[in-house]
């Protein structure tokens, strides 16, 4: 008999953000399809309006390790925090969002308890009483389904595989799990979060579309010479008249590490692809992007995707692309960026 | 006065980027098609960790790199051939598969034993580093599960900076959601460093560390231990390949105005 344990950590206001929600709902399906009971493991420096907030999920239990310790994402006292929980939980699978704070911590989680973990997780499901789960290999460019007998097994689930959850709030009973602190957990101090200013800001991981810069925007354009300013000008008017999400290519993001004069706001974070990220997003326009297959990973995840290139048989766009629109991105995305101004 | 670290990078090999990828099935489970004559290249933000290592080290003094690697013995000999002119470090070599499918829990053991065998490790200056994923396996797991089998609970993953304070203490930055970097302070060694891009550029070949190197290299092959890993308790239902390919239509001899407008429809629609 399979114990499912939903782990969350709360924002900073108490709350429990989209990821968790969105795991919620996966927690209950893989309960419901194995018949098994699901409980609610809750960490933050209070973890009563989490509980609240999802008091009528079905969870037989909340239980909560919460105080200003807890309350830092960090590696030692949230790895203490959810190996209690774990513990108190007897769970035999645990599955958590897979934010950055938990990414840090649940494959060492894991590892004290004996147990196994799969990050990165797509789906989990039920086949014949059995749990498995969907993962990508290889940077997303193979899919598979995998079925584990060890126990605790510990499930990452990324953002946007699930619908959130959204039950009524209600009142929820949390049971105090202990966890004993020592100065050792506490050598690691967070100080704070570094962010771009809030206009400079290119990467919205909420935004209804993924708008993708590839290295063209820097090249030679019919009148013999690069226009990186305009350039500039143009992708951060669409971002932000759009509130658009900004995504690049490698070899983008690799000319501005190398200090050349191209697009000043880009920066390794906007990499997506083989070795960047792999988004989620309604929508996805890709513009002045070459290359192969492999490079076009970055928008594995994005349900529309439409293009723009001068070449007509770009791999980016060709197979991989619902439109490509075979045109200078340059005159297109200065009327695109006319009419939304006019809106 | 600076600290002399003793910085271990775990780091194994993945095919290039650029090679078309097939899945295959084995008796041993998944794996790629013609895996071995597959071009390799070390795991890209284990080269990064590598580079910030090599970095770190420079800055300070008496400091030495060890790079940990399990793969096949001879593409590990192939990668290094170029990896070994990138920066000074000593290899310590495991031989056994590289595979995304190989079972991170056993990886980090075999990583954990290795590092834990290392002559005068000194934990009050050891810092452990890693890719914060791999491109083979991509479950961003191993390096912490290395850092419990060490005992060291200082753990970040998704760095980009790290920064000596003038008390030794480190300040680090790890990526978090939204384009944003948590800021944190790690007072003490023993720390571990999953690294995103971090800051460095890729340096150039330089021949001389490559000789350097090269002495260590050959014979860290020859006493490379074997690593089978078993992959208990883990079954692949089944591996594929994304099927879907789209009917691409491609529009031709369109204004740009026509262009723009049809985009700033297909934007504002639910």
């Amino acid at each position: 008999m399979e114990t499912i344990l939903f782990l969350a950590h709360t924002e900073a206001d108490g709350s429990l953000g989209k990821a968790a929600l969105e795991t919620l709902t996966a927690a209950q399906a893989l309960a419901t399809g194995l018949g098994a009971p699901l409980l609610a493991g809750l960490i933050g420096g209070n973890v009563q309006p989490a509980a609240n907030q999802i008091a009528s999920c079905g969870a037989q239990r909340f239980l909560g390790v919460a105080g200003a310790e807890f309350a830092p994402s960090r590696y030692s006292t949230d790895s203490a925090a959810a190996e209690a929980l774990a513990k108190a939980a007897a769970a035999t699978i645990v599955i958590a969002p897979a934010t950055s704070r938990c990414n840090r911590v649940l494959a060492g989680v894991a590892q004290r308890l004996g147990g196994r973990i799969d990050g990165h997780v797509t789906g989990a499901t039920t086949a014949d009483g059995k749990p498995g789960l969907t993962r990508w290999y290889y940077r997303q460019r193979m899919e598979a389904v995998v079925q584990r007998t060890r126990r605790p097994w510990f499930i990452l689930l990324d953002p946007g595989c699930s619908p959130a959850w959204s039950g009524a709030a209600g009142t929820a009973s949390v049971e105090a799990v202990a966890v004993a602190l020592t100065a050792a957990h506490q050598r690691t101090v967070v100080t704070g979060v570094q962010a771009p200013a809030s206009d400079a800001q290119t990467i919205r991981p909420d935004a209804k579309l993924l708008f993708v810069a590839g290295a063209g925007w820097t090249k030679t354009q019919p009148d013999g010479k690069t226009h990186p300013e305009e350039a500039e000008q143009l992708i951060l008017g669409f971002l932000g008249k759009a509130k658009a999400s900004l995504g690049s290519t490698k070899s983008l993001v690799d000319l501005s590490g190398e200090g050349q004069a191209v697009l000043k706001f880009m920066t390794h974070l906007n990499q997506v692809g083989q070795t960047g990220s792999t988004p989620r997003h309604p929508k996805g326009l890709a513009t002045c992007c070459h290359g192969e297959e492999p490079h076009t990973v970055g928008w594995r995840f994005i349900n529309e995707r439409r293009a723009i290139n001068l070449n007509a048989n770009c791999s980016w766009a060709q197979g991989k692309a619902d439109v490509l629109y075979v045109a200078d991105s340059f005159a297109v995305m200065r009327k695109v960026n006319e009419l939304l101004a006019a809106k | 006065m600076p600290t002399a670290y003793q910085i271990v990078v775990c780091g194994s090999l993945v095919p290039d980027p650029l090679q078309t990828l097939e899945p295959v099935a084995t008796p041993t489970g998944p794996a790629l098609k013609n895996e071995m004559m597959l071009p390799a290249v070390l795991d890209p933000w284990a080269g990064h960790a590598l580079f910030e290592a090599a970095n770190l080290a420079k800055q300070n003094p008496g400091s030495k790199v060890w790079l940990v690697s399990v793969g096949p013995k001879a593409k590990l000999q192939q990668v290094m051939m170029t990896v070994a002119q990138k920066v000074p470090f000593e290899l310590i070599a495991i031989d056994g598969p590289a595979s995304g499918f190989a079972e991170s829990a056993e990886i980090a053991a075999a990583l954990a034993e290795a590092i834990q065998g290392i002559a005068g490790l000194d934990k009050a200056r050891l810092l452990v580093f890693g890719g914060w994923e791999s491109a083979s396996r991509g479950a961003g797991t191993t390096m912490q599960m290395v850092g419990e089998r060490l005992g060291i609970v200082d753990q970040f993953q998704g760095v980009d900076e790290l920064t000596v304070q003038p008390d030794g203490a480190l300040r680090i930055l790890e990526r978090i959601e939204g384009g944003k970097h948590q800021v944190s302070t790690c007072a003490a060694l023993p720390a571990l460093l999953g690294w995103a891009t971090g800051n460095l550029a890729e340096p150039p070949n330089n021949p001389q560390v490559g000789m350097l190197n090269m002495r260590t290299v050959m014979p860290a092959l020859q006493r490379a231990k074997a690593l089978k890993v078993a992959n208990d308790g883990v079954a692949f239902a089944s591996v594929s390949l994304p099927k879907q390919r789209r009917e691409t239509k491609i529009v031709k001899d369109q204004s740009p105005d026509d262009i723009a407008r049809e985009i700033v429809e297909w934007i504002g629609k639910e």
